[in-house]
């Protein structure tokens, strides 16, 4: 599986597009395969402060409830609202179409605990082992 | 427990074809192949086959053998002719169910009883006990496979493996036949809502069978299916999960299965407490809940009033519903707040999601006129 290189990670299989200090979150091909079809995608308001590893949405299949954890800590500056109608983006376009929040970072030095796609690859290879 | 998972005569075919294999009732089965939608569509359009030898086969043998079974199950096999089938549960004295079951009448003194994996200890155990100084009983499980081929082509499929006879079988008919070149017992009864058989054979014949099933079966849309859409099919079906809709804590009459309570076929364990509780009526119901708003209510999630307040009963079974697009689920609620149309409130992480009480089952095939 090909993990694009221009994005971070982290270890529960989201990944971070950084752009200044604005933050895009999603959630991986790996993770969304171990999901199979994501029916419902829970998502905070705009202007909510996430706490970076605290859950902040909820993603379901099928047969699984995966909760979200936020990658590092700041407000949500945009939602992807789409997703309720559409939850079946994230399966589609995992990358793009189904970007899930925007987060304004508080403090930049939370980037460093932050997986590149090397180090997620070898993640994702240590858990499917 | 700490035992290794088991693995049905099967195991090695789920893993070729990629299945994620996963523990099961102590056992290692697939929960999917291609994926659960699709292969749930593939069931509702065309055909799917299940490995489901992991549930327990038992045999009955000898004069009283059809007393003892009817004695155990509350549905009457004394009106059961050889070569039929039917769905029963089992009871303790209390009216509580111990396992839902197929009872199927080989011959007069012969009866197959198939049972849930999670519960195979405990049936076989009072299975056994019950024929003790009066008939043959034998635990054939390990012995044997159990494939399911269910869809509006499973006939189709089975046609093109020299089982075309099978097609002639009525609804919980039970009879024998070849498949694939393999001696199978075959029941027309299915766990999905669709026209179907279900085949038992040899363990050894087992990987034959299968591989013959999907060669013939593949050209037509046939797909493996695994526990996930073997879940999501059944749920839509209205057809309980033991453990989930029913268990020892609730009664046939309470989970809508008072149609498999034959009171007038005599004495059976459990029909004191049964006769009890129909004639006081039942407490509370199991029904089926559409989601009305955006939430998925899910197996223990709380049901409350619509407006919020205190739980008035649980989800037992919920979920998508692919062939529909709608969240759907099954769930006890008290009897005075049954009724179709009420609207009920599902607790979802915190929040009260709208549920109105439907109609079930959600799907049902259409059937030829």
């Amino acid at each position: 599986m090909s993990v694009p290189q221009d994005l971070r990670y982290t270890k529960d299989h989201e990944w971070v597009k950084v752009e200044g200090d604005v933050l895009t979150v999603g959630i991986t091909a790996f993770a969304v395969e171990q999901l199979g079809d994501v029916t419902l995608v829970d998502l905070p308001k705009e202007g909510k402060v996430l706490e970076s590893g605290k859950p902040f949405g909820v993603v379901e299949s099928v047969k699984s409830v995966s909760d979200l954890f936020a990658p590092v800590s700041g407000a949500v500056v945009a939602v992807n609202g789409e997703l309720a109608d559409h939850p079946e983006n994230v399966n589609a376009e995992p990358y793009g179409k189904g970007w899930m929040v925007k987060i304004k970072l508080s403090d930049a030095g939370q980037l460093a605990g932050l997986m590149d796609a090397a180090a997620y690859a070898k993640h994702v290879e240590a858990s499917t082992h | 427990m700490t035992e290794a998972p088991r693995k049905t005569p099967l195991h090695a075919e789920h893993v070729l074809l990629g299945g994620r294999m996963v523990p099961f009732a102590g056992w290692e089965m697939p929960v999917q192949y291609a994926g659960i939608v699709k292969e749930h569509e593939a069931v509702r359009k065309a055909a799917g086959i299940f490995d489901v030898s992991h549930m327990g086969r038992l045999e009955l043998q000898g004069e009283h053998a059809a007393a003892v079974v009817n004695y155990l199950v509350t549905n009457d096999c004394g009106k059961l002719e050889d070569g039929r089938a039917l769905y029963t549960v089992a009871c303790n004295e209390e009216g509580t169910i111990l396992d839902d079951l197929i009872v199927y009448r080989r011959g007069g003194r012969d009866f197959t009883v198939v049972c849930n994996a999670s519960n195979r200890d405990k049936i076989v155990g009072h299975f056994r006990k019950a024929c003790e100084n009066h008939c043959e009983f034998r635990d054939v499980s390990d012995e044997t496979a159990l494939v399911a081929v269910q869809g509006p082509k499973a006939f189709e499929v089975l046609a093109g493996l020299g089982g075309s006879e099978l097609s002639k079988l009525p609804s919980f008919g039970y009879g024998s036949g070849q498949v694939a070149g393999v001696a199978v017992q075959a029941a027309r009864t299915g766990y999905t809502g669709e026209d179907g058989v279900e085949l038992f054979c040899a363990a050894g014949d087992a990987a034959t069978l299968w591989r013959g099933l999907l060669e013939v079966g593949r050209p037509l849309g046939l797909q493996p299916a695994g526990l996930g859409a073997r879940d999501t099919l059944r749920l839509e079906a209205k057809l309980c999960l033991y453990g989930n809709d029913i268990d020892e804590t609730t009664t046939p009459l309470e989970a809508g299965l008072g149609w498999v309570v034959k009171m007038a076929k005599g004495d059976f364990v459990g029909r004191a407490a049964l006769e009890k509780q129909k004639a006081a009526g039942v407490p509370r119901k199991l029904v089926g809940f559409e989601m009305r708003g955006r939430g998925i209510g899910r197996h223990g999630y709380p049901i409350v009033p619509a407006g919020g307040g205190a739980a008035i009963g649980v989800v037992t079974s919920g979920g998508p519903s692919p062939t529909t697009g709608k969240n759907v689920g099954l769930g006890y609620v008290p009897a005075a707040s049954s009724e179709i149309g009420t609207k009920i409130g599902i607790e979802i992480r915190g929040s009260v999601i709208e549920a109105e009480i439907v109609r079930t089952p959600f799907y049902k095939r259409e059937t030829a006129k």
